[in-house]
């Protein structure tokens, strides 16, 4: 495998002229081919990449800046909006879908310099957690093909692990970054939510959705962040950024507090993943780190207020897919209601129609109360329990998922045992926290992620630790 | 018809929720152009108006400004905290499958405000007004298989003004939906045209004998003060033939024909749709602070209660106020009230009120017919000081008749030839030839000439047949070329005839 330098280095060597933008597209494009057989991509974005790589080039020629990715190619999830490409969130119903506008992630790292090279594979409309819900099929673990690369951004991990990109763009609604990236080996990172415009993104879950990188290295997925976070005057729930360069570290990891959350490392944690974190852990306690033990009592009931408030925002996001305007229309329909019923009866897959009849019956009159409403009290209970603990230590850890990446179609024939697989991650999703996977001591000789979570708008901080750590723990 | 004896049996109540379109540039979620009326087709849409995946709405910070003044001209202030939420249906001019509307936290909370009704004041309670989207535009066209829908209007802000089932006339439904446009276009929220369907009436109706509500008839879209009247009217007397048969009403939505001059039904509403309402996630709240309330309370301009105080302090009677508030399209009200107000003369501005609604207003009006645009602004009309020279040329100094005197204030005005502050109407008048004739020598040889080319007419007179002085004047004009002293003139000639 072809290795890739720095973001920051590849940058430098474009600016400088030492290698050519066009040549690392080529690069990237050929590591794709090479790698087919993981189904880590669904479509490349050959022309377009290589035009503008040439641009870049031309550009390098004349004496201009490019910016602080200048050259550098990258690769999207599917969910992304990528001016002029096929944008399809790996659902039937939007096969065909052209994008006529683009999404604000892409275009502030376009305007950095960053050339996007092809589109990754994930669970269709993002909802999974090991791409087996793709309708363009699964994508296998680079370290294992017979077992899956997590999900719901399991094609853009596999892409970096198999070093297609020095870096990709995924989507976490409940642990969708952070899984994959556990379950493959890499860095995932889900920003504070706001942090980075959801605008041009397709929409799974509003209120929990973020846009992040994955990335070999902290200091990549940093970089990143920092292009493309801000304020955005196309998303109204965008905060603004840090003044500072989220890619700039200080500070050190002796004496910082880091919180043991007790109910991460409970009942259901495979051992090797427990021993795992335990020597991470420790590893920090050396360096200096203050090690407490935390307790979130609400946090066993995180999973199921997330499998409420997700599949209700679902069943409204995916209300707009109606056949009548772009995407799949069933043409023989013989009303406006057969239209609408065949159009998503047949463009859906299983997955997002189960979704969809959670998220209406929760919303129903008569059940709204029950459920949607309790959910949302349960989920201002956590925020106020995220909030107390972080006001005692600076960062919460435990493991990113309770097991290592599981066998291909182990999970498929029971939705529940699937959901379980964020069960440590979907809380930093409700509560809006900044959350990092960092790669571990390997288990059964495969990837284990250490998830580390700070305050909301902590995102420096946060990357900051996560630098040093990364460092130690592996 | 049933007889007044049978209606008498029955108490007739009434709620009214209005669609006010507020007059943003854009729309309320979108920075697309607003402005639907001549646009042809799906010109005004962006990918957040065409609901493509991954656009987000922003919240257009102007429809909050707007819903704040209205919230003064419905008598309160807007709530502090208030948010979105979708209303989830499916129809192909709803483009994202869900309106966005406020449902539980409405940006305006309960207000109310005065009618006056046969000159009875009452109170009408506001129970809440939100902001809302509007969907766009389907039609079926006849005979086809299809049905067009354009987008333009998607996403337009509306505010929705919803009443207490506080009315119990026609009459007051009709007075509330006259007080909520005379409201909404005082505080300049809306271009407030009926006419363009800025203001759409939805009027539900239900009859009772006894204290607790009948079932209710909602009949939609109603656009003008007068159709409101005529639907509550309509819906009153079915409801009671009806119950009268001894058969039920039936809660549904109606449409009303306006060919017919009848509602129609439109949808039954037995099965209360499911709208799965809840919050938007992808708007945060709107969060007022007091200052802000505070500074557009201060920047309110004057509501029409405060407009018919004033204009009552200075004489003018009633029906002339309201025939000025009401004028035809959204600026000329003003225009008309704030050149009076700007009179600092009590009998002047009668004067000048009185040519307003009687000349001015009727000449605006054959114009509006040709022109839905036109409309009169302040710098159209004669400046206050031309209105005082006028009146004083007029009144005071006799120097022009009242024929004159409408005609130089033509002059002063937009289209006239002298349309500018600086004429002195006093030149004008000279050089227009409206100077009137009040030599008593000259007019005395015309009244002379007069009497004998019209001996008949003025024989009639002398046996008291006082008509036909009028006539002998009307002669006198006309040979002095209007310029004589009309009164003058009858004075002579009641002279010369010997009365």
């Amino acid at each position: 495998m072809t290795a890739w330098k720095s973001i920051n280095d590849i940058a430098n060597d474009v600016q400088t002229g030492a290698v050519s933008a066009l040549s690392l597209v080529n690069q990237a494009l050929e590591t794709i081919e090479t790698n087919q057989q993981f189904n880590a991509i669904i479509a490349t974005l050959a022309n377009r990449a290589r035009e503008r790589a040439k641009q870049i080039d031309d550009r390098v020629k004349a004496g201009e800046a490019i910016g602080r990715l200048a050259g550098v190619p990258f690769i999207a999830k599917d969910n992304f909006l990528v001016f002029g490409a096929e944008t399809t969130a790996a659902s039937n119903i939007l096969k065909g879908f052209n994008a006529p506008y683009q999404a604000t992630a892409i275009n502030r790292l376009e305007a950095e310099g960053a050339i996007c090279v092809a589109k990754a594979n994930l669970d269709a409309f993002a909802h999974g957690s090991s791409t087996e819900n793709s309708d363009f099929g699964t994508t296998l673990n680079p370290r294992d093909p017979t077992r899956v690369p997590g999900g719901s951004s399991g094609g853009s991990a596999a892409a970096v692990a198999l070093t297609m990109a020095p870096f990709a763009l995924g989507t976490d609604t409940g642990g969708s970054i952070r899984l994959p990236a556990s379950f493959t080996g890499i860095v995932g990172y889900k920003p504070t939510y706001g942090l980075v415009s959801r605008s041009g993104v397709v929409a799974m879950a509003s209120s929990t959705d973020v846009i992040g990188p994955l990335a070999r290295t902290v200091e990549d997925a940093a970089l990143v962040l920092d292009v493309m976070a801000g304020r955005d005057d196309l998303d109204g729930t965008t905060i603004e950024r840090d003044t500072a360069d989220y890619s700039a570290f200080s500070g050190a990891i002796k004496g910082r507090k880091v919180g043991v959350v007790k109910e991460y490392m409970g009942e259901g944690l495979e051992p090797g993943v427990r021993k795992s974190i335990e020597q991470a852990i420790d590893q920090l306690k050396r360096a200096g780190a203050e090690i407490i033990e935390v307790s979130l009592p609400s946090l066993p009931a995180a999973l199921a207020v997330y499998y409420i408030i997700c599949p209700a925002e679902v069943s409204s996001n995916l209300s707009r897919y109606d056949g009548q305007r772009y995407g799949y229309s069933f043409k023989e329909a013989k009303s406006l209601d057969d239209s609408y019923g065949k159009s998503r009866s047949i463009g859906f897959g299983k997955e997002a129609k189960r979704r969809i009849m959670i998220g209406t019956y929760v919303l129903s009159s008569g059940y709204y109360d029950a459920y949607y409403k309790k959910a949302q009290t349960v989920r201002t209970k956590l925020i106020n329990e995220f909030d107390s603990a972080l006001a005692e230590v600076d960062f919460l850890i435990g493991p990113t998922a309770p097991s290592v990446a599981f066998k291909i179609g182990a999970n498929t024939a029971d939705p529940l045992q699937m959901y379980l697989a964020d069960i440590l991650t979907v809380a930093a999703n409700l509560v809006g926290v900044p959350s990092i996977s960092l790669p571990a001591a390997e288990s059964q000789n495969l990837p284990v992620g250490l998830q580390i979570m700070a305050k909301q708008r902590h995102d420096r901080d946060l990357l900051a630790f996560a630098k040093l750590a990364e460092g130690i723990i592996k | 018809m049933i007889s007044h004896e049978v209606r008498s049996k029955y108490r007739l109540t009434i709620g009214i929720e209005c669609h006010v379109q507020l007059k943003t540039n854009t729309k309320l979620f979108a920075a697309v152009g607003n402005d639907a009326r001549e646009a042809p087709p799906n010109t005004l849409v962006s990918h957040i108006c065409f609901g493509l995946p991954g656009a987000l709405p922003v919240l257009n910070e102007e429809a909050v400004h707007l819903a704040t003044r209205a919230a003064f001209a419905l008598g309160t202030e807007p709530q502090r905290f208030s948010k979105f939420d979708r209303k989830h249906y499916f129809y192909p001019d709803l483009p994202k499958g869900y309106q966005i509307s406020q449902f539980d936290e409405p940006i305006i909370g309960q207000g109310s405000i005065t009618i006056d009704v046969d000159g009875q004041d009452k109170v009408i309670g506001i129970t809440r007004a939100h902001l809302e989207e509007d969907a766009g535009k389907s039609t079926h066209p006849a005979g086809k298989d299809y049905s067009l829908v354009d987008l333009n209007r998607a996403g337009t802000p509306l505010l929705e003004i919803v009443s207490e089932p506080d009315m119990h006339s026609a009459a007051e439904a009709k007075a509330y939906a006259r007080e909520l446009y005379l409201r909404m276009k005082y505080a300049d929220v809306s271009e407030a045209n009926l006419y363009y369907g800025n203001m759409r009436f939805d009027v539900n109706v239900s009859v009772s004998q006894t204290d607790e509500l009948g079932t209710r008839s909602e009949t939609k879209n109603l656009n003008s003060f007068r159709i409101v009247e005529k639907a509550v009217e309509y819906e009153t007397n079915r409801q009671i033939e009806l119950l009268e048969k001894g058969e039920k009403v039936v809660q549904e939505t109606r449409g009303w024909d306006d060919a017919k001059q009848r509602t129609f039904s439109q949808r039954s509403k037995e099965n209360a749709d499911d709208y799965r309402y809840m919050p938007d996630p992808d708007i945060p709240p709107i969060v007022l602070s007091d200052d802000y309330v505070a500074n557009i309370g201060a920047e309110m301009p004057d509501l029409p209660t405060g407009i018919r105080a004033k204009l009552t302090t200075v004489g003018l009677d009633k029906q002339i106020i309201e025939t000025l508030l009401e004028a035809d399209s959204p600026t000329s009200g003003q225009a008309y009230i704030k050149v009076l107000h700007d009179i600092n003369h009590s009998e002047a501005v009668r004067f000048a009120a009185n040519w307003m609604v009687n000349r001015h207003l009727a000449a605006f009006q054959t114009s509006i017919e040709k022109d839905t645009e036109a409309h009169v602004t302040y710098s159209d009309l004669p400046s206050p000081d031309q209105f005082v020279a006028v009146y004083q040329l007029f009144n005071q100094a006799k120097a022009i008749n009242s024929n004159s005197a409408d005609s130089l204030l033509f002059d002063l005005s937009s289209g006239g030839k002298f349309h500018d502050a600086g004429f002195e109407p006093e030149t004008v008048a000279e050089q227009q030839g409206y100077v009137q004739n009040s030599d008593e020598a000259e007019i005395a040889k015309i009244v002379e000439q007069v009497i004998a080319d019209n001996a008949q007419a003025a024989e009639d007179v002398k046996n008291g047949e006082l008509k036909a002085i009028g006539f002998l004047v009307g002669q006198v004009m006309k040979f002095s070329q209007g310029k004589a002293n009309p009164s003058l003139a009858q004075t002579l000639i009641k002279k010369q005839l010997g009365l």
